[in-house]
């Protein structure tokens, strides 16, 4: 027993795992993740998950993106090398309006995707840490930090009223690591 | 959450019995995980001989310049820009499925998003080489870049619609690039924890480490939907954009207002027949009906009956606002699209176009599979002839007659066209091979509320009443992947 790192209840079915997740919160045993091949709507709420702020960063992202192209078009049109175009003003604003809209979007999607990848911890050659291989497939799976919640057979029992099809006892923090 | 059912009224997105979320992951993974068989095989090398064919022709153009192509002082501009213009607008397609679609909680978007954004990728790519190759001094194409350069800091003119241009293809394609592999993570950690030794490592390389716990999901639902939310005005600004490099000019035929909004419902129309063209290939031969239905089918033909309606009226407006504005050089320019030397191509871009499109009104052609995918091939070909149109016709007649001219195309100009179909067909085909055709994570959210099965149950439970009940079997009858014997007995 004591060389048990987790305890993973498998579930075949979202609402069965869902019902699991509150059957463990019921009786006060704290659940270190949750992994699943597809989103689980309302999961968040449940594990008191918070909203995520990567919103907020794609509109400064994109604000960064706006200023940038606006300033720098003055600089280069009207500043550094002011040209005579059809006695055109060398600021002529509404025919940088599509540059600078399309920097914006530049600027959001690279600077959204980047954060994302940050805070996920998501980067070409990472390491996967997956504790159950069966998660990105067909199982849905609740992870169960066995030294901090020491009655394992009582976790068993729950995980297995709430329709588990298979509880593995990990000796190892993750699988992945060949 | 999963637990809440889809009314039986909505016609199922995915049909069969059987199906579970391993089967899911099985059916779609059966073509990557598999020896390819003898369809892909004739396909690929077809291609991949069209894509030699353009790596030929592009070579000869750049090192002979574009005097190897039919152009003239007179039309300087022919099959390059309409090939150009013809990739783009079937790249905004994909953008639309998985952008636009998004915003509108079209849950049938789950099942052809994924080729549909590969198609686009595909398709900026092949119009991209077009733009590099009619520069005629490719090796210089970086003077777009608004760079500091060795004239002195002369900058490029960012009044000109040509650099605008070169801002919206470049940001696009790599928007677009960002939010497709983004969506595929979840799929290449997939295959990635079912394969093993060599092919395990490249996908775990691919993968970025992917897991699937519960914060890497919420945030990759917020940025799916903000990427959806910034890619929307993104797609419409590009054609816009590429309109523009017509609409700001003078020439009779092109200096119209009505460009911008014309041109974008032109390329969703060209897109989704493009898409069509692709998948009912694609769900035949990888055996993908559950997953692609007629559900699909007839509701992409809408869409194109819907787009094409746009298309014809403002190809209506073009012909009114030229008899309207009195402006006899706008006038000429119309009339001579039928009555000048190129009124084949005329009648090709308009009859394919809007008759032709027309059929899409009667039910028995939507959900004719034939049909349908001769129709989508009728469409692509007379979308290219809207665009040789508008270019060559507005072009061919000068404003001093002494220098009217013709466009013939050489064989180079025809060998980077049919090339770069053969290099769109030989990554699409590379991509069938290595990455999931199908959002498996997304198909999977459907399986409990919007399936066929699910359906099924909520029949047997007996809760639903029986006009609802036979106006949904009524529907099925559509379905070629539904069995109806087993509705008779109900």
């Amino acid at each position: 027993m004591g060389n048990i790192k987790y305890i993973l209840g498998s579930f075949g079915d979202p609402d069965e795992m869902m019902h699991g997740i509150e059957k463990l919160q019921e009786n006060n045993i704290k659940i270190h993740d949750v992994y699943t091949p597809m989103p689980i709507h309302g999961i968040e709420a449940k594990l008191g998950v918070k909203r995520s702020r990567l919103d907020i960063a794609a509109f400064f992202f994109g604000i960064t993106g706006t200023i940038t192209m606006l300033s720098f078009v003055y600089y280069a049109a009207a500043v550094d090398w002011p040209i005579n175009i059809g006695g055109k003003p060398h600021f002529a604003l509404p025919d940088f309006i599509p540059i600078t809209f399309e920097l914006t979007i530049l600027f959001c999607a690279f600077g959204l995707v980047g954060s994302y990848y940050a805070s996920s911890h998501m980067f070409p050659g990472r390491a996967p840490r997956v504790m159950d291989l069966r998660a990105t497939d067909d199982r849905f799976v609740i992870a169960i930090d066995a030294a901090q919640n020491p009655e394992h057979s009582k976790i068993d029992n729950l995980l297995k009223e709430a329709g588990a099809l298979e509880i593995k006892y990990n000796e190892r923090k993750y699988v992945s690591y060949e | 959450m999963s637990g809440h059912k889809e009314s039986i009224l909505r016609e199922p997105l995915i049909t069969g019995n059987d199906i579970t979320f391993a089967k899911i992951t099985d059916d779609i993974l059966s073509p990557v995980e598999n020896k390819p068989n003898k369809a892909w095989w004739i396909g690929f090398i077809v291609s991949a001989l069209g894509a030699c064919l353009w790596l030929f022709a592009v070579s000869y153009t750049f090192w002979n310049g574009i005097g190897s192509w039919g152009l003239n002082k007179t039309v300087g501009w022919a099959w390059d820009i309409t090939g150009f213009v013809w990739w783009v607008g079937i790249g905004h397609a994909g953008t639309l499925i998985s952008a636009v679609l998004l915003l509108f909680r079209q849950n049938w978007r789950n099942s052809i998003n994924r080729s549909a954004e590969a198609m686009t990728i595909f398709a900026v790519i092949c119009a991209a080489t077009y733009v590099v190759s009619h520069m005629g001094r490719p090796w210089l194409a970086y003077w777009v870049l608004p760079l500091p350069n060795q004239f002195g800091s002369l900058w490029v003119n960012f009044n000109s619609p040509l650099v605008w241009d070169m801002f919206a293809i470049s940001t696009y394609f790599s928007v677009s690039l960002l939010f497709w592999y983004t969506g595929l993570l979840p799929d290449i950690a997939t295959i990635r924890d079912r394969a093993v030794g060599f092919r395990r490592r490249i996908y775990s390389v691919l993968s970025f480490g992917w897991t699937g716990n519960v914060k890497t999901w919420q945030r990759f639902e917020a940025v799916s939907l903000i990427l959806a939310g910034i890619a929307t005005p993104l797609v419409l600004s590009v054609h816009t954009i590429v309109s523009m490099d017509f609409a700001t000019s003078v020439i009779p035929g092109w200096h119209t207002t009505i460009f911008p909004p014309y041109f974008v419902a032109g390329a969703i129309f060209s897109g989704f027949a493009m898409v069509q063209t692709l998948l009912l290939i694609t769900r035949k031969v990888l055996g993908l009906e559950n997953y692609i239905t007629m559900f699909h089918i007839e509701s992409m033909n809408k869409i194109i009956l819907v787009t094409g309606s746009i298309v014809g009226v403002a190809y209506l407006t073009e012909f009114f606002i030229a008899y309207y504005s009195q402006v006899e050089y706008e006038q000429y320019t119309f009339m001579t699209r039928f009555t000048g030397p190129y009124w084949w191509a005329a009648c090709m871009m308009y009859g394919c176009n809007i008759l032709m499109t027309q059929l899409m009104w009667f039910k028995k052609v939507r959900t004719n599979i034939p049909l349908s995918w001769v129709l989508s091939i009728i469409v692509n070909i007379g979308m290219w002839f809207e665009r040789f149109v508008i270019i060559v016709i507005s072009l061919h007649r000068d404003y001093l007659p002494s220098s009217w001219a013709m466009f013939y195309p050489t064989w180079v100009d025809v060998a980077v066209f049919v090339g770069s179909i053969g290099l769109f067909f030989t990554l699409f085909l590379l991509f069938l091979r290595v990455m999931p055709s199908i959002a498996m994570a997304e198909v999977k959210l459907l399986l409990k509320t919007a399936s066929e099965q699910s359906k099924m149950e909520q029949i047997k439970e007996g809760h639903v009443s029986k006009e609802y009940v036979a106006e949904y079997v009524d529907s099925l009858e559509k379905f070629d992947s539904v069995k109806q014997e087993q509705y008779a007995k109900l």
